[in-house]
């Protein structure tokens, strides 16, 4: 498991029948997942704090954005202390809030991208995300020149292969809409659009109803359908509350622009591991950064556009 | 403390039964308990092994039985609507069977919900006033609150009605009135709201339509009525309670006319998506021939295409609509077929393609049908527990005044004075 791509399946046949015998892979793949996460369980040390009365407190757990200053500490220090118990390993998770005067945007260069899938793996061991599920906030779809036409697309492709002869390459991930039908469709409010325009989600408030899933148009929401399995040796320690810090069974999850790192002025994960460098992103409302060059200079397009939905996210070519 | 006794002894009346009445709740209790396994099973592997539900399909049977059950519930206002607005007596009598049916279908509804979440330990972050509403945005937070009120109201009005006449007065219209109405603006409301949530999401082509509001009204009505058809006549049979033919025919005719507007609205949907062939119809064409080799959900679809037709055609002949047993024919058929349509038929689809253009088919686990089958027992058993606490006092067997507590049988009545369901 070292490499979160090794688990991918083969490609053959079509994309269709390929994304069934692949949910079958995973279910296998899961339960080998579970077993690891139960052995690492019994082997980590006990830690301070009582397991019971975290877990009652953590059930009266309120809103992250409804909670006081001291709450969130006391939440956070919970859910460091939950890591510690489950994984054996010792988080920080911090609360830095949006920056002043940002707005973050992402464009990406589709004629520089060779389908490497780079990024994917980055994203995922960036983010904690459970690697027997393969949760991947980036997809690379790979679809035939001369069609911009995504329902054709295939993003089950075999990495070793590209890029392929006749073929172009579109990564898609959560678009940060500025009018995000996600956000419109939860019930409880646990998923929200933060002030630089990230879209986050509460991963402690989010009850598992699946409406944002059936709301985005860009199937760029994941569900953790099992305990994630994250080998305790590939956890990333420095997370945030609202962004890859460890996830549970039954909530969902998505790209934060890297809300962990963007925030602290660094890059996000996927842009610095693309080897071609068609990937942008930056401060929308700094009009010297490279992102409102792009923007202003090269031909842009946005994925369903007609949808009114406002991505925050671009593609261009040169 | 009068309120009190009136609630003790009405429930007590749920122990008392024979033979029938006892298999008939043993059989419901054990389905029930077969489908708590298959719930307790699901939350302890996850829901990745115990269903057939995933990434690109992440709604299945549950909310295919809650868009169904939701119309079971709306239904009621067939029977509310001449009971209380037109004072027709002979729908008076059975109306608050209807108001029970509708009670126990919300309850069902919330089940269905609750067996679909991934987390239904933080279901109180979706109460009102307790969690955090994501009102008025959230088409289902709208749920969540048309929903409840709807069965608050269904549990109130019957309750009131009932109190009354165990007290021996006369229900005071200034009070039940304009409750009816309430429940009739929410029964409707119930419907829309659902079929909102499905259409309001730009995402899915299929149900991204402006006719799929009158389309879930319409099947509504047929399911509905005809469900209360059934149910009606098996409580004219094992109870006192006696269903005059007049409620059965205007409920047919009704189920009837709303069975035909509703196949014609998806016929006015299937001419739409089929006739420019745009890449907006391949749900529509999943659904009704297969995209790309996958198949599924073909034979469901015109099974219940061939069930409603048959239906409507023995519905619309008023010669087999007044014969009972073709019009229990054709009630079963159309229940079948509409539950069909508006579950399988209606939330599978469009889930196919996924928004990225991939066909992942979905068919229920063995799992997920057996919590579909508990959650339908509890319905049974609740709707056989408030049917056996209701008959009684409606049909005036059970009274204050013929229960006072010097009454040497108070408490042990035998069957000459108590009307049991199945005695
Ligand atoms: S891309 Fe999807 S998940 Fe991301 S903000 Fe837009 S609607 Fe929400
Ligand atoms: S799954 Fe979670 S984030 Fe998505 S709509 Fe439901 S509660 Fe909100």
């Amino acid at each position: 498991m070292s490499d979160p791509n090794e688990q991918l399946p083969e490609n053959s046949g079509s994309g269709s029948t390929k994304a069934i015998s692949r949910r079958k892979f995973f279910k296998k793949a899961s339960i080998a997942g579970a077993t690891v996460a139960a052995t690492t369980a019994m082997a980590s040390t006990p830690v301070d704090g009582d397991a019971f009365t975290d877990a009652v407190q953590e059930f009266f757990q309120g809103h992250y954005q409804k909670m006081t200053k001291e709450e969130v500490a006391d939440a956070i220090a919970r859910l460091e202390r939950k890591t510690k118990r489950k994984y054996g390993v010792d988080i920080q998770i911090n609360n830095d809030p949006p920056l002043e005067g940002v707005l973050f945007g992402y464009a990406l260069n589709i004629s520089k991208c060779k389908g490497y899938r780079k990024c994917v793996t980055a994203c995922m061991e960036e983010n904690n995300t459970s690697r027997a599920l393969q949760i991947q906030y980036i997809r690379v779809l790979e679809m035939d020149k001369g069609s911009m036409n995504i329902e054709e697309s295939n993003h089950y492709y075999d990495s070793e292969t590209v890029p392929q002869e006749g073929k172009m390459y579109l990564p898609i991930q959560c678009h940060h809409c500025e009018n995000p039908p996600c956000v419109r469709a939860c019930p409880t409010k646990a998923t929200w659009k933060e002030d630089d325009g990230i879209v986050v989600i509460d991963y402690n408030w989010c009850i598992g109803c699946h409406y944002c899933v059936v709301a985005c148009p860009y199937w760029a929401r994941r569900f953790n359908w099992e305990d994630p399995d994250l080998p305790p040796e590939k956890i990333n320690p420095v997370t945030h509350y609202l962004g890859n810090r460890p996830r549970e069974r039954g909530v969902m999850e998505k790209c934060t622009f890297c809300v962990q790192r963007t925030r602290k002025g660094k890059l996000p994960a996927c842009l610095e591991a693309c080897p071609t460098g068609a990937r942008v992103f930056g401060n929308l409302l700094d009009p010297n950064s490279e992102i409102r060059y792009i923007l202003e200079n090269k031909t842009v397009f946005r994925l369903k556009e007609e949808l009114n939905t406002n991505p925050k996210f671009w593609y261009y070519t040169d | 403390m009068k309120v009190v006794r009136f609630f003790l002894q009405s429930a007590l009346e749920i122990f008392r039964g024979g033979r029938v009445y006892w298999t008939w709740v043993a059989m419901l209790g054990f389905l029930a308990l077969v489908g708590l396994y298959c719930y307790v099973y699901q939350f302890q592997v996850g829901a990745l092994h115990s269903t057939d539900l995933g990434e690109e399909v992440p709604w299945g049977i549950y909310i295919a039985n809650f868009a169904f059950m939701v119309g079971i519930a709306a239904a009621a206002v067939m029977l509310v609507i001449p009971a209380y607005i037109f004072h027709q007596e002979s729908i008076k009598e059975v109306v608050i069977m209807g108001e029970v049916i509708a009670a126990t279908a919300c309850i069902m509804c919330i089940l269905f919900i609750l067996a679909s979440l991934g987390r239904p330990d933080r279901l109180w972050h979706i109460l009102p006033f307790i969690g955090r509403l994501n009102f008025p945005s959230s088409m289902l937070a709208w749920d969540v609150v048309v929903i409840n009120t709807y069965l608050i109201l269904n549990l109130i009005i019957p309750t009131y009605m009932l109190y009354t006449k165990f007290e021996g007065r006369e229900p005071n219209p200034k009070i039940y009135f304009p409750l009816v109405l309430l429940s009739i603006f929410f029964a409707i409301s119930i419907h829309t709201v659902t079929a909102f949530l499905f259409s309001s999401n730009v995402s899915r082509p299929f149900w991204h339509s402006s006719i799929l509001g009158p389309r879930f009204l319409a099947s509504a009505f047929s399911s509905g009525p005809a469900f209360m058809i059934l149910i009606l006549q098996v409580i004219d049979r094992q109870t006192k309670l006696k269903v005059s033919a007049k409620v059965i025919e205007s409920l047919a005719l009704i189920t009837a006319v709303a069975l035909q507007i509703s196949l014609f609205l998806l016929g006015a949907e299937f001419f739409t998506d089929f006739y420019s062939q745009t890449q907006h119809a391949s749900s529509i064409q999943y659904l009704f021939f297969g995209l790309e080799g996958h198949n599924h959900l073909v034979p469901w679809i015109w099974t219940a295409v061939a069930l409603n037709v048959t239906a409507v055609f023995i519905l619309s002949v008023h010669k087999l609509r007044n014969n009972k047993l073709f019009l229990n024919i054709a009630c079963l058929l159309l229940i079948v077929g509409i539950w069909i349509e508006k579950g399988m038929g209606l939330v599978i689809p469009g889930f196919i393609p996924s928004p990225l253009g991939d066909i992942v088919e979905y068919s229920p686990s063995i799992y997920e049908i057996g919590v579909c089958v508990g959650i339908w027992a509890i319905g049974g058993l609740i709707f056989t527990f408030l049917a056996k606490m209701t008959v009684p006092i409606e049909i005036g067997a059970f009274r204050k005044e013929r229960l006072s507590e010097k009454d040497p049988h108070w408490g042990k009545r035998t069957t000459d004075r108590v009307i049991n369901v199945a005695d």
